[in-house]
């Protein structure tokens, strides 16, 4: 019988809400890039007798998150202390939620080669740790805390293990950020780490399951993501992996594996037989949260159009080619930008996609561009461009002449070599060649 | 400086008249909470209750000693050696306020705080004939103060009598911006006229049980004699989950304990983890059992259960009763030694005072009488939520009708 080995594949997001001060404190939160402790109190530091008080925007920012990821907003929430001891996290408890998140039931519909749901466990806010600087003083190798980052709001994503490939792994992760950067609560960068990712992964072997549900006995949870890049060639490299060990008749450990970028593979960091024991209880610093309908109804008001939604407008009302109308609605002031544009153009009765096409392609300010500064411009450039069968051919001519070699090439199949071609003509009609029709002629010239 | 008493372990101005128990953060003066694990620790900040005395005039005197973190009855968990009674200096003056309340019975100051987790400051105050309320959870700021079990936790004051403590209350009790348990007292304390004739007294049968000594037992009943007397009408009633409090109490507070002593890891505060003492080991190790996975559904998350019937308890009688009166602990003061080595009969000590630190609800404690051996004896008025007008009403009308809280010890 053929065996089947189907990867079953949850993520964990971390994002760092933008909120202006910290999650308990008044603390500034935009920890990036400062001086090591000088964004600390007692609360953040964990200072004897310091006490907690919720950041009543970083709570109606993660029930927007909930909102747009389509989740039930809990109408009863609380806070739990999640114990270990660390030395980056200064009460030896974090502050996160448990069994009662702000948001849980939710789903994300990605469109790959076909649509797939990916449902959205639950999304719940916590607080960020302080950060560990490994150093050498006067000579001594130490370990340095810094407590800027300490108490910084975050929200944790977690989704079903519905996941089942590196590709869909990692177009999630770009969607959610797009969502994120929509909502405009998160810069949702990775490189600062104010989005964080890690992947559970695990191999089903079909026959092995008494139902399409269950889930392997094992998971392999990996860290050190930095970057969608990782995230793709981490689970690759894990399916690979676990794949040939269950080929092998062997049972994949369950532990904790870091992706080491110079080998392009994970490696083991830690075993992880039994799940750690956290001791959550309710954080009886904070009251338990109670939301109102008319609180979230509020806040639902707020839940502006989302990437998906503008990208399927773009394409069905404007006509914007799909790839295009993905790309625009990924940034959500390229889409102001872009939707002013399309209303200039209509009016000038110009084609919106090639010229969305222009925004995309040339890359043109368009911080410093203004939308009917830009339509005027191509208007011009269109009226100039030399479009005259018989002045192109002259230089079509020339251009063949100077490049046999690329003639050649074109002709033993390689196609793309046409584009070197339609440069030439560029060239030499400094810019004002109409490339379309260029094309044309070439074409019609060559396959003679 | 060592006094006689051993009430005071830093003296900040002679000219003051007011003294911290060392849980309270003093901005530029050690805090130890009666700890080696912060010897030497110097506060950042002061406590919203320091902050607010001092606005309103108030100058700090001392910072007293204390059972380490609170955690006792008696004051000798102190790292910092006993506290003695200065009505007989063979007993102790009840804890954790131990210095609190031997310090204010000695009059070296008039006022001090305290802090009452299951009973810290009404044991004190009822074995040194001072009066002293535990307020209502959440009327009083917690912010800057050393926590011990952050779900009962609660800043208290104590005086020589009603009258001043009162006085204190008004002062700090008030909402705090950076402890959100705190609410605004001005819209929920009770108001209104509170006459003799107006008022019932519960006294909960629970609370009159075997084994209460006989001595306080008969200082409560004359008590109620007097109150009777003054046209205050008695009533019996029922707390029927009383018994389950002590319990209860053991559960959740060690939970709560271990959870917030795991700051002191050795890593900030000066002194290793070796440093705590024996007492907060065991509250360490008892709280991580009892929340630690597979054990927190019995233990825990069960206790906290029996916590919710408690508080209905409460809720039932007061439909009934505007206050209860019951003595505040079982005996009168006891030897220092006597139960030092027995966790089990000290923790009984609280058996009285538990369950309304369970359920949040303000006490008030002074003293009733004396025994044959002129030590004091305590009562408390417990009211519903936000009900310490009530009690100051109360408390204030017996020390007109009774003259306990005007004797000294002769020191």
């Amino acid at each position: 019988m053929n065996q089947m080995y189907t990867p079953v594949i949850g993520l964990e997001i971390h994002v760092e809400l933008a909120t202006r001060s910290k999650m308990f404190c008044g603390c500034p939160a935009d920890h990036f890039g400062k001086e090591p402790n000088i964004q600390t109190c007692p609360v953040c530091l964990g200072l004897p007798g310091a006490l907690p008080v919720p950041n009543k925007k970083a709570i109606e920012w993660t029930i927007l998150l909930g909102l747009a990821l389509n989740c039930r907003i809990n109408r009863s929430s609380k806070f739990d202390r999640k114990h270990y001891f660390y030395p980056d996290l200064p009460k030896g408890y974090q502050i996160s939620q448990y069994d009662e998140p702000i948001a849980s039931g939710g789903s994300l519909k990605l469109k790959i080669d076909e649509e797939r749901t990916i449902g959205i466990e639950r999304v719940h806010l916590e607080e960020d740790t302080g950060k560990l600087l490994h150093n050498t003083v006067n000579g001594e190798k130490v370990t340095l805390v810094d407590f800027n980052r300490s108490g910084v709001a975050l929200v944790e994503i977690v989704t079903e293990p519905d996941i089942h490939s590196a590709t869909e792994a990692k177009e999630f992760a770009q969607e959610l950020q797009r969502i994120i950067r929509h909502l405009g609560i998160s810069d949702c960068d990775m490189e600062k780490g104010s989005m964080r990712l890690e992947a559970n992964i695990s191999i089903a072997e079909s026959g092995k399951r008494k139902e399409e549900s269950e889930l392997p006995a094992y998971k392999v949870e990996v860290k050190n993501l930095n970057s969608f890049r990782f995230l793709e060639r981490a689970i690759n490299y894990e399916i690979e992996r676990q794949t040939a060990l269950l080929k092998a008749g062997r049972k994949p450990r369950q532990e904790t594996r870091g992706f080491v970028e110079k080998l392009n593979a994970t490696r083991t960091q830690r075993y992880k037989e039994t799940a750690a024991d956290y001791r959550y209880f309710p954080e009886p610093d904070i009251p338990p949260l109670e939301f109102s309908n008319e609180f979230i109804d509020n806040i639902r008001a707020k839940l502006p159009q989302l990437p998906q939604d503008i990208a399927k407008q773009l394409e069905n009302k404007y006509g914007i080619r799909s790839s295009y109308a993905r790309l625009v609605a990924a940034d959500k002031e390229l889409t102001d930008y872009v939707l002013a544009v399309i209303d200039e153009a209509k009016k000038a009765r110009m084609k919106t996609d090639s010229l969305v096409g222009l925004i995309i392609n040339q890359k043109i300010d368009w911080h410093k561009v203004k939308p009917e500064q830009l339509v005027t411009e191509m208007m011009k450039t269109k009226a100039a461009q030399v479009s005259d069968d018989t002045t192109l051919e002259q230089w079509v001519k020339q251009a063949v002449a100077d490049l046999p070699k690329v003639v050649a090439d074109y002709k033993a199949g390689k196609k793309a070599a046409i584009g070197v071609l339609i440069g030439k003509v560029a060239a030499l009609s400094n810019g004002s060649a109409d490339a379309s029709v260029v094309k044309k002629i070439l074409e019609e010239k060559l396959s003679r | 400086m060592k006094d006689k008493l051993n009430a005071i372990l830093l003296e900040i101005n002679p000219k003051g008249n007011i003294g911290y128990k060392d849980n309270f953060l003093t901005r530029g003066y050690e805090t130890t909470a009666g700890s080696n694990v912060l010897k030497g620790y110097i506060s950042h900040y002061s406590a919203t209750v320091v902050d607010l005395f001092e606005k309103n005039g108030f100058v700090t005197k001392a910072k007293f000693n204390c059972d380490a973190w609170a955690h006792g009855s008696s004051g000798e968990n102190s790292d910092f050696g006993a506290v003695k009674n200065p009505w007989n200096n063979a007993y102790t003056p009840g804890g954790s306020s131990s210095g609190s309340s031997a310090a204010v019975a000695s009059n070296y100051t008039k006022y001090a705080t305290g802090t009452d987790t299951g009973g810290s400051i009404r044991l004190p105050a009822a074995f040194t004939n001072s009066s002293a309320i535990k307020p209502t959870y959440g009327a009083i700021s917690r912010y800057g103060i050393v926590a011990m079990a952050s779900s009962t936790d609660c800043p208290s004051l104590i005086a020589q009598n009603v009258k001043d403590v009162e006085v204190l209350f008004k002062i700090v009790s008030r909402e705090d911006k950076k402890d959100a348990n705190t609410f605004s007292s001005k819209r929920s304390l009770r108001g209104g006229q509170f006459k003799p004739g107006s008022l019932k007294i519960g006294l909960p049968k629970e609370y009159f049980i075997e084994g209460l000594d006989r001595e306080v037992s008969e200082a409560v009943r004359q008590a109620r004699q007097v109150l009777t007397e003054d046209g205050y009408k008695i009533e019996n009633v029922s707390l029927p989950h009383t018994k389950y409090g002590i319990a209860v109490y053991y559960l959740i507070m060690p939970v709560e304990v271990a959870s917030n002593l795991a700051r002191y890891d050795g890593v900030r505060y000066g002194q290793a983890r070796s440093f705590f003492g024996e007492e907060a080991e065991r509250r360490i190790i008892l709280g991580t059992f009892t929340s630690s996975a597979g054990y927190s559904a019995k233990y825990y998350q069960k206790a906290a259960k029996v916590r919710t019937l408690i508080i209905q308890d409460f809720d039932q009688v007061f439909k009934k009763v505007d206050v209860l009166l019951t003595p505040v602990s079982p005996t009168p003061p006891f030897k220092l030694g006597e139960k030092a080595n027995d966790p089990l009969k000290m923790y009984l000590s609280d058996v009285l005072t538990v369950n309304t630190s369970l359920a949040g609800l303000p006490s008030l404690a002074l003293s009733c009488g004396f025994t044959k051996k002129n030590l004091p004896i305590g009562m408390q008025f417990v009211g519903p939520r936000w009900s310490e007008p009530v009690l100051f009403s109360v408390g204030k009308r017996y020390q007109e009708l009774t003259d306990w809280h005007k004797r000294k010890p002769s020191i």
